[in-house]
């Protein structure tokens, strides 16, 4: 878009506000502005954020991508892919990591799938 | 690992070994201590300071104030990423010893586009590619480092690109206590998808709001990118705004938000009167955030001299308003992947200009209620509320960067039609987002979002972690430690090349790498520029260098000539067990010189000699105050600057003196040797030669070159008195005086 200055214009509602208000008025818009996007983020994830879990529950890089990967594949994903690792590892009496390290390897799918009833939401 | 020694090199093989098991000390980032009170530094009460370091190399000009190195009250930052991170913790410890506490890593090149973590050391290409081992060396380094200069070190590095989350991790695991992060710099300079960088972006925030990491946004990138970049002011308020509005609304504390803030112009623009008003509107829209101040780099070319002066006038707007974190650019930036000894300039720039300005601000102020400056910090508040109303009218942030709001050249709200447009459903990563089911959940500490831990019970919901028995920020034990993928591209390949140069007693010069070989070397060549820049070339091969290349021009006069710098590699190794290094001067301690001039006076006199007006060395070589040869007894008859040759000659024959001190600071011509040759030359006439001692000292000075002119000895730079009534003791002693 290509528009001239026109800030004497635009300003009219804004000249007789304090410098205060202006500075309330710009953290108010920002709020404005963010507040549906944190709400998005919050109902979302993401291959990254899903392997940040993993990492955090005590698997490299490598294990994590390739768990996502497949919970991806599998329409898993949704549910987290840490979760997937919790729920079987509970169902199978395992160790979180051996587990993780089944998934990693492309074992014990479909016991997880069944696990979230096939992944339905 | 031992604690360092001064004079010992930190050992980079030692600080790979074991690495597995090293864990970092902290994870948050630390403020410099001691800022808000006065301080007795040397001579001096400073204003503006704070805690001294314990270990520290003094500015240059240091040695005229007892060696002192006032610190400022900012951090003072540099960027150190010379593609490998094993050379680069060399360079960490020279800018710590010269001040800087916040050392900031660059990626490689293409990092931000990949879709997970790098592992291993390889090479990196315009920065270093960041992996949990060359962090975690590079942090083991620094806790060493910190250690050595009595400060703590806050060590950076970039959550952005596409593995952000997975990137606040690993920083919070490794004790990484500063990152860049801003999904808007992902959207508009890496295309990345927007929806993809916020949805990460929200996760590695909390992931860096529970470490404590400090946060600097990437609005400055606006500024380098637009066409005008003076015009982007309003835009700059508003990413640094909604960076911080998303940063505090998904946990993190304002005060560990910095905004990356530089100058919009840069001389010859007037540009104090463009920026200054703009860094008092930013600053008071932010009261509450910290401002990390960066000087202009889009009106940066290759002189480095100018880059220090752009420099200089943005620590003076930091001085007049406030930075927390002063980062230093370094002055090569604009021809290189920066070099050690700019790095070293760039923190010495912000040093010098802050100890200079100490208290500054006690005597001048903003004119901030009246006059222009008023007028234009409430015109950019306005024209940033009129960007976010219009913001909104168009339907939301997403929206306006598909209708090209941002980065456009024009001053909002005029539009030039340039911007930079992204679209919700195209850039890398488009489609990777997934819902989260209402049974999402990850038991881990620090997650951001929705997350159905009540599933599992009150005990998860308090501490999602406990449903695996803790996870890494609980038990780092529970880390991956991944050594190295690649055979043939890491550091110990690298450092198998380069093994010479840290087990043999051999040296080569360096800019970046050990071992690079790489010189600089300024010339000027009395011809037009572009003739200028091929002879330029041919000058470095006939100096033996290879790969020469021209880093910067400078026109002095169309015909007369132009100023050509050039690098290039030296193809020689200097072997250390051959040179020849002339002894230190020697010093007898002050009770044996006292003593031996009290069994046998001494006098001496001493004056600058020719047209030359210089007297301060010559001074401090001299009086008693000042550490001079009156110290220890010896009398000194001052005769004063621009004296004539016969006149000091005439009165030392006159006084009966045993010597003559002559100080020569002007070296035009080699007129301060010519100089020493006359005094010689004039004493040997008079008859009185042998029984004289003559010395001579100036900065310009070389012993040995002194002695071949006539004199009984020469003092270089850095000599003082102690040495000279060592000299004069002795001589007297020696010749039977």
């Amino acid at each position: 878009m290509e528009r001239q200055d026109d800030f004497e214009q635009r300003r009219k509602h804004l000249k007789d506000l304090t410098e205060k208000q202006l500075e309330e008025r710009f953290w108010e818009l920002c709020s404005q502005l963010m507040d549906p996007i944190v709400d998005m983020a919050s109902k979302h994830t993401s291959p990254s954020i899903e392997r940040s879990v993993l990492l955090r529950m005590g698997f490299s890089s490598i294990e994590s991508k390739a768990i996502v990967e497949k919970a991806i594949d599998k329409n898993l994903i949704q549910h987290g892919a840490g979760h997937l690792v919790y729920k079987l590892a509970q169902s199978k009496g395992m160790e979180i990591r051996e587990a993780g390290l089944k998934l990693a390897e492309n074992e014990l799918w479909e016991e997880t799938s069944s696990l979230f009833q096939g992944g339905a939401k | 690992m031992d604690k360092l020694k001064k004079n010992e090199k930190i050992n980079v093989p030692e600080i790979l070994k074991d690495l597995e098991n090293y864990r970092p000390r902290r994870r948050n980032w630390v403020w410099r201590k001691g800022q808000g009170e006065k301080r007795q530094i040397g001579k001096f009460e400073f204003y503006d300071t704070s805690e001294n370091l314990e270990q520290y190399e003094a500015l240059p000009g240091g040695h005229y104030f007892n060696n002192i190195a006032p610190q400022p009250t900012s951090t003072i930052t540099t960027e150190i990423a010379s593609g490998r991170f094993e050379d680069d913790i060399r360079r960490m410890r020279m800018a710590a010893w010269h001040g800087a506490d916040h050392l900031m890593v660059i990626r490689t090149a293409g990092q931000s586009h990949m879709d997970g973590l790098i592992e291993g050391t390889p090479q990196g290409i315009g920065g270093v590619p960041i992996s949990r081992k060359q962090l975690r060396a590079q942090r083991k380094a620094l806790d060493l480092i910190e250690d050595e200069v009595g400060r703590p070190i806050n060590y950076h590095s970039y959550v952005s690109g596409v593995a952000g989350p997975e990137i606040a991790v690993l920083f919070a695991e490794e004790g990484v206590n500063g990152a860049h992060q801003d999904p808007q710099y992902n959207v508009l300079y890496r295309n990345i998808n927007m929806v993809r960088s916020f949805v990460d972006a929200a996760v590695a925030k909390k992931v860096m709001a529970w470490a404590g990491i400090a946060q600097i946004d990437g609005a400055h990138n606006a500024n380098a990118t637009a066409r005008d970049a003076w015009k982007v002011m309003p835009e700059l308020m508003v990413q640094h705004g909604l960076n911080s509005m998303f940063s505090v609304k998904v946990g993190m504390k304002k005060e560990d938000i910095c905004l990356s803030t530089v100058p919009p112009t840069a001389p010859p623009a007037p540009c104090m009167r463009l920026d200054l008003p703009y860094a008092v509107a930013l600053r008071e829209v932010f009261s509450e955030y910290k401002m990390r101040a960066q000087q202009n780099t889009k009106y940066m070319g290759s002189s480095t001299r100018e880059a220090t002066v752009t420099h200089t006038l943005n620590l003076l707007i930091s001085k007049m308003t406030r930075a927390e974190i002063q980062s230093t650019i370094t002055p090569d930036e604009g021809r290189n992947v920066p070099w050690h000894i700019y790095n070293i300039e760039g923190t010495d720039t912000a040093n010098q200009a802050f100890a200079g300005m100490d208290g500054l601000t006690e005597m001048l102020e903003i004119k901030r209620d009246k006059g222009e400056l008023a007028d234009k910090v409430r015109e950019l508040k306005e024209r940033a509320v009129l960007y976010l109303e219009e913001m909104l009218e168009a339907g939301g942030y997403f929206n306006a960067v598909e209708q090209g709001f941002f980065v456009d050249s024009g001053y909002y709200p005029e539009r030039n039609d340039d911007a930079i447009v992204r679209h919700i459903d195209g850039g890398i990563g488009v489609g990777t987002v997934y819902d989260r089911a209402d049974d999402y959940m990850a038991p881990v500490t620090a997650h951001f979002g929705y997350n159905n831990l009540a599933q599992y019970g009150p005990e998860a919901e308090k501490d999602p972690s406990s449903l695996i028995g803790g996870g890494t920020f609980e038990k780092p034990e529970k880390i991956v430690f991944i050594d190295e993928l690649d055979e043939v591209d890491n550091v110990y390949t690298r450092m198998e090349e380069t093994k010479d140069f840290r087990e043999k007693n051999i040296v080569k010069p360096e800019m970046e790498w050990l071992g690079d070989g790489v010189v600089q070397t300024t010339m000027f060549l009395p011809t037009d520029e572009r003739t200028a820049y091929y002879a330029a070339i041919e000058v470095g091969k006939k100096m033996g260098l290879e790969e020469v290349e021209v880093i910067h021009t400078e026109v002095l006069q169309a015909a007369e000539g132009t100023r050509v710098e050039i690098k290039g590699k030296f193809q020689h190794t200097i072997d250390l067990d051959k040179l020849v290094v002339p002894p230190a001067p020697e010093v007898m301690t002050f009770e044996e010189l006292c003593a031996a001039v009290k069994a046998k006076p001494m006098k001496i006199v001493a004056a600058t000699v020719g047209q030359d007006e210089h007297s301060v060395g010559l001074r401090e070589v001299i009086d008693i105050k000042h550490g001079g040869i009156e110290k220890f007894g010896i009398e000194v008859h001052y005769l004063g600057t621009s004296c004539p040759i016969e006149k000091l000659v005439d009165a030392a024959i006159e006084l009966n003196a045993d010597g003559i001190l002559a100080s020569t600071i002007i070296s035009h011509d080699d007129v301060h040797y010519k100089n020493m040759k006359k005094i010689h030359d004039y004493a040997v006439e008079k008859g009185v030669r042998e029984k004289l001692i003559l010395c001579a000292g100036g900065t310009q000075v070389t012993p040995d070159i002194a002695r071949e002119n006539g004199v009984d000895q020469g003092f270089g730079r850095g000599s003082n008195g102690t040495q000279v009534a060592t000299f004069l003791v002795k001589n007297r002693e020696e010749r039977g005086l």
